[in-house]
């Protein structure tokens, strides 16, 4: 049975973050295959909570509030929501970096959505090696399945040079192991598992190891943030889909001389913390990726 | 041969001073070493400047925790260690500018930690 969504409910779902339409995407064109059905789920990303910088995002208290209502005033829940990673900003003060995490945690706590998956950027785990980010939202790296499709949570930030490490490569590997080539893939990650813009530290120092297990599986695709906007890239036949963040947008790798976040302009509020729609559909096996900004009162 | 070499730094320092422009940048053609120093949030000099062709060490070192130097145009890259120098060697081929960073997450300013190296004729 396949799950229709309302386009219009699946667009507004969009306006705060990502969303991921599932519709048996990985099976044989014209062939679903057995036990999946069609899902969608939501990314949230880089809401740095405790974010302090008018001239960036006079908001920074009331984005991610918004996003969780908007999620909750959907009509269809998502199976699960998911962060790929800098819940919170970063700080040298152990206690306040707790603080964040409590308060992004109660926040986060009002999402009317079953299953929330965490994820770390370096702001949450960079500075202590992932430490506190685990005492309040557990593994920093895991796997689950749902509904046929094989989700694998990569950790590229504990390690503050930006690196998964050999342990966890050697953990993909044994995970990677397990899988049937044709076997639904989707990797979530923090950072650019390939070399998006390296200029701007736009990658992961060895995500090649991590992109080369996957390269014999045929269906696969990685979300991930930190670019803190839309980019879309293809390694060989694996798809990379960065999100939007929730606190500061950025401008196109390379298009300004120092990588800093796009000041806020009153005229267009919000702009660059616009949203995407991923729909995959089955039997043409792709992906409509579609884009749209979020207007000053957060809703689509 | 060492006196007149140090005379010349020298003289080149006083100018230097005079004029106000960084004497490590300046002087990297006389002594192929030039010292990058680094600390949250900056390197010091952020801006170094090289002639194509001439070799120059570059000696790296960190006045609190740990930083990276990584200039991928360039390809260089090395970590940057509390009490220790690190050497990197360079022959700069091409004219340009070059940008470097830390790319050691080093806390609330990491991403601002950026440096260039000009290479010029």
């Amino acid at each position: 049975m396949t799950t229709e969504i309302d386009r219009r409910e699946f667009i507004r779902l969009a306006g705060i973050g990502g969303v991921v339409f599932m519709s048996g995407i990985y099976g044989l064109p014209g062939q679903a295959m057995p036990g999946n059905k069609d899902f969608f789920f939501v990314q949230l990303s880089d809401s740095h909570w405790g974010f302090e910088g008018a001239k960036i995002n006079p908001d920074a208290k009331g984005t991610l509030r918004k996003a969780v209502k908007e999620v909750n005033s959907l009509n269809q829940k998502p199976d699960f929501v998911v962060f790929t990673g800098d819940l919170t900003q970063t700080t040298d003060d152990t206690n306040v970096r707790k603080q964040r995490m409590k308060e992004f945690q109660e926040i986060v706590g009002e999402l009317d959505t079953k299953v929330v998956h965490f994820m770390p950027g370096e702001h949450d785990a960079s500075l202590d090696k992932g430490e506190t980010y685990k005492e309040f939202f557990g593994a920093t790296h895991y796997t689950f399945d749902h509904k046929g499709v094989h989700f694998i949570a990569l950790d590229n930030v504990s390690d503050p040079t930006g690196s998964i490490g050999d342990d966890q490569i050697e953990w993909l590997k044994a995970d990677l192991g397990r899988q049937k080539p044709d076997s639904n893939i989707v990797v979530l990650t923090h950072r650019p598992l390939f070399d998006l813009y390296p200029q701007w530290d736009w990658a992961t120092r060895d995500g090649a190891k991590a992109i080369e297990l996957l390269m014999p599986f045929k269906n696969v695709s990685v979300f991930y943030g930190h670019i803190h906007r839309e980019h879309h890239q293809m390694t060989g036949h694996i798809a990379h889909h960065s999100a939007t963040s929730l606190m500061l947008p950025m401008p196109e790798a390379g298009s300004v001389p120092k990588r800093m976040p796009i000041p806020w302009n009153s005229a267009e509020p919000y702009k660059g913390l616009g949203f995407r729609n991923v729909h995959s559909e089955t039997k043409a096996r792709k992906y409509e990726l579609t884009q749209y900004p979020i207007n000053e009162a957060g809703k689509v | 041969m060492i006196r007149e070499t140090a005379k010349r730094a020298l003289a080149i320092a006083g100018l230097l001073a005079m004029t106000g422009l960084n004497i490590h940048s300046a002087l990297s053609e006389d002594s192929k070493t030039i010292k990058i120093s680094a600390k949250r949030y900056e390197f010091a000099p952020s801006e170094i400047t090289l002639k194509k062709g001439v070799p120059v060490i570059l000696q790296l070192s960190s006045e609190d925790r740990s930083h990276g130097f990584y200039a991928p145009s360039l390809n260089l890259r090395a970590d940057i260690l509390p009490g220790k120098v690190t050497e990197l060697k360079v022959t700069p081929q091409k004219t340009g500018d070059y940008d470097f960073y830390c790319d050691i997450f080093c806390g609330s300013g990491h991403e601002s930690m950026l440096g260039k190296i000009k290479v010029v004729d």
